[in-house]
């Protein structure tokens, strides 16, 4: 090792893929309903496609975790985005061509994306 | 390298590993593959939880589930159900003694862990311990880049006094002042060294450090290498601890690979290296002179002080020693400074300090909370009390070379300073909690039998003078106790003390003076009455038969020695000149009618 930058690019490389075992409670938590119903409906590549993206923009303290059934199977698969210090956000009937512009536009730039969420599905 | 959305975590430490959590890792990574989950979901084995009752223990992160007591046939359901479902398997968190059952337990809201504060065991069941990639993410060696490129040696012992840190192994000497002395020594060559031969009956935390954070050890001792201008670095850790070994070891590989241990490390043009030495399990070569000698490759016996090892240490040169749990809290404080550090714990004891909880306790394992933390909170709140309802007796603290503190001083707030003021000692950190039932007596029996045995026998108060006093324990326990037996150990005790060569002898009569001091009635019932208050002494026992006797003849037929006579039907008698007060009657009386006093 021979310079504090060295030290630092292991640092930020690893720091990645340990980062859900971090404290503090400013994650934002991607969690996704993996229920039978919600399986059925495909949302497993919906799950690896947040996974992949998130290893792709090299997001830090962004956690991508499942949940179990909250008895709206009608709409899966559905997942919450919860951000530190904001309302959760539903999104329903999700699928993976979907997952880029949530990323993109809820998770880095903080604003949700409407049309994809369960206020939007069930105002039609 | 994948990014991995969950990471199931299952304890290899040597509590859990002897529960078989080798084979839990197996089944898991099984099982994982066959659910297709494998590029989603990583195995990890970590080093110890702390929660050794528990064990095995798994945690699944992102949520932080935290799994008790896994057997093997439970792992499908943790996949298939939450790996594969996200649903946590309820029946299989852990539950506290008195929680209600729905809770979802987590490792921040268990009783066990929220009152704790953990520094030295901060990377213990986090980081996998066998990738210094891991402990580098979580701020790993950049104390040593940062004291490297920005501060003198002088800085660094400033800081580590400042700090107020005192070593861990339990003589509680600053290690800031250590360091000074050392580093004012003038030598061609210096040594620093870790003492790993955590000896002391009850005590794991070095162990569970070098298992679950071997490079905080590293790192640290390269730190305290450039204060004292010492290039070379030795641990001498007990061959007992293969698993401890084994991590440490592939951790000082893994940092040779790197850079962060041999020539120029970070450029700053300094050398440090740094070896193991295994110990062959004599207790003697904890004690800093007998070690060095061991390291020497001579027979471990200590020798005078001065010269102390600063002036005159390993290989005759200049050798600065500190205890593993020392070494852990170090990078920290580089990293937060000093004063962060002391504004943890009391004035005058800076930080924390880990304990190893066992004995008749409901939580058995390791807990690491600030110093001055009252003695109740550690055997309550974490400890989770005592087991079986039984009642509070005393807790040992500083294993051989320590002293028991009753029930009247539970209140104590743990340090240093207020450990000895009540003739106990901090030591290590063993803390051996003992109920009613325990003899205090036969207590100190215990440990000064374990004293005589470890004596190098190079002195002889410690050699003859410990061997004395055991066997007056043994016959007091025996029953064989006679008039000024107390004062002559008293007597004994204080010769001892005062005129032993090393540590082992100069507190080896700690347990029967602090046993004296607390429950000298208790030596009084033994010698005078003939008697064992808690009725442990076997010798000391005598079983009657009371009038709740249904004469059923089960006591008279499972007696060994047919000290029992009676008719059908008829209230039985014990011959006590018969009875080899084996207990069987007891057991198998229906009735409740056979009592021991």
């Amino acid at each position: 090792m021979k310079s504090l930058a060295e030290l630092e690019a292991i640092r930020a490389k690893t720091l990645e893929k340990v980062a859900m075992r971090k404290e503090g409670d400013d994650a934002v938590r991607i969690v996704v309903g993996m229920a039978t119903c919600g399986i059925a409906a495909g949302a497993r590549p919906v799950m690896l496609k947040f996974v992949e993206e998130v290893q792709k923009r090299n997001l830090q303290n962004v956690t991508v975790s499942q949940t179990g059934c909250i008895g709206m199977c009608r709409l899966e698969p559905m997942l919450d985005v919860i951000m530190p210090g904001k309302e959760k956000v539903t999104y329903v009937k999700v699928n993976p061509d979907m997952v880029s512009r949530i990323v993109a536009e809820h998770i880095v730039n903080g604003r949700p994306v409407q049309e994809y969420t369960i206020g939007a599905a069930e105002g039609k | 390298m994948d990014l991995f959305r969950a990471h199931v975590l299952v304890c290899g430490g040597t509590g859990c590993t002897s529960s078989g959590s080798a084979e839990l890792i197996a089944r898991f990574e099984e099982q994982i593959a066959k659910n297709g989950l494998d590029k989603e979901v990583k195995v990890i084995r970590t080093g110890c939880f702390g929660l050794c009752e528990a064990g095995p223990v798994v945690i699944v992160y992102p949520e932080g589930t935290f799994y008790s007591r896994i057997r093997v046939e439970d792992v499908d359901e943790i996949v298939s159900e939450h790996l594969l479902k996200g649903r946590t398997v309820q029946h299989l968190v852990y539950k506290e003694k008195a929680a209600e059952e729905e809770q979802h337990a987590t490792l921040e809201n268990i009783d066990f862990y929220r009152p704790q504060m953990r520094l030295a065991l901060r990377n213990c069941g986090v980081i996998d311990p066998e990738n210094i990639d891991e402990y580098i993410a979580f701020d790993g060696y950049k104390a040593l880049a940062k004291v490297l490129t920005e501060w003198k040696p002088e800085d660094v012992i400033k800081e580590m006094i400042d700090s107020g840190l005192r070593g861990r192994g339990g003589g509680g000497f600053p290690t800031g002042k250590k360091w000074q002395f050392a580093a004012a020594s003038k030598a061609d060559q210096k040594y620093i060294i870790c003492n790993a031969d955590e000896g002391d009956p009850g005590a794991f935390m070095d162990r569970s450090i070098l298992e679950g954070d071997p490079h905080s050890v590293i790192e640290a001792m390269a730190i305290g290498g450039y204060a004292i201008g010492a290039t070379e670095g030795y641990v001498y850790v007990r061959a007992e601890y293969p698993i401890a070994v084994k991590r440490l070891q592939l951790a000082i590989d893994q940092a040779r690979e790197y850079g962060l241990l041999g020539k120029n490390i970070f450029g700053s043009g300094f050398d440090f290296d740094m070896y193991i030495r295994l110990g062959a399990g004599a207790f003697v070569c904890g004690e800093e002179t007998a070690l060095m000698r061991s390291i020497e490759g001579g027979r471990g016996e200590p020798t005078p002080k001065p010269p102390f090892p600063a002036v005159r240490g390993l290989f005759d040169k200049p050798s600065n020693i500190n205890n593993v749990e020392t070494y852990a809290n170090i990078p920290l404080i580089i990293n937060k400074g000093a004063d962060w550090f002391k504004s943890i714990g009391t004035p005058g004891n800076s930080g924390t300090k880990v304990f190893a909880l066992g004995g008749k306790i409901n939580n058995t394992g390791l807990v690491e909370v600030p110093m001055g933390t009252p003695l109740r909170d550690v055997i309550y709140k974490i400890g989770g009390g005592i087991p079986n309802g039984k009642a509070f007796k005393a807790v040992q603290t500083g294993g051989p070379s320590g002293g028991c503190i009753p029930a009247e001083h539970l209140d104590i707030a743990i340090d240093y300073d207020s450990l000895t003021s009540i003739g106990s000692m901090m030591g290590s950190g063993g803390m051996i909690v003992m109920d009613e039932d325990n003899c205090m007596v036969d207590i100190a029996r215990f440990f000064l039998d374990f004293t005589v045995d470890e004596s190098c026998g190079k002195c002889t108060p410690c050699r003859i003078g410990t061997k004395r006093m055991l066997e007056i324990l043994e016959r007091i326990t025996e029953g064989k106790g006679e008039e000024g037996d107390i004062e002559k150990l008293e007597a004994l005790a204080n010769n001892i003390k005062s005129t032993a060569l090393c540590g082992l002898g100069q507190t080896a009569p700690n347990p029967v003076l602090s046993t004296l001091k607390y429950f000298r009635s208790e030596y009084e019932a033994h010698i005078k009455e003939k008697r064992c208050p808690a009725h442990h002494c076997q010798k000391l026992l005598n079983y009657e038969i009371t009038d709740k006797c249904r004469g059923c003849t089960a006591c008279a037929r499972v007696c060994p020695v047919n000290a029992i006579t009676g008719s059908v039907k008829e209230m039985h008698h014990i011959d006590t000149t018969k009875c080899i007060k084996c207990g069987s009657c007891m057991e198998k009386c229906r009735f409740g009618a056979i009592v021991k006093n």
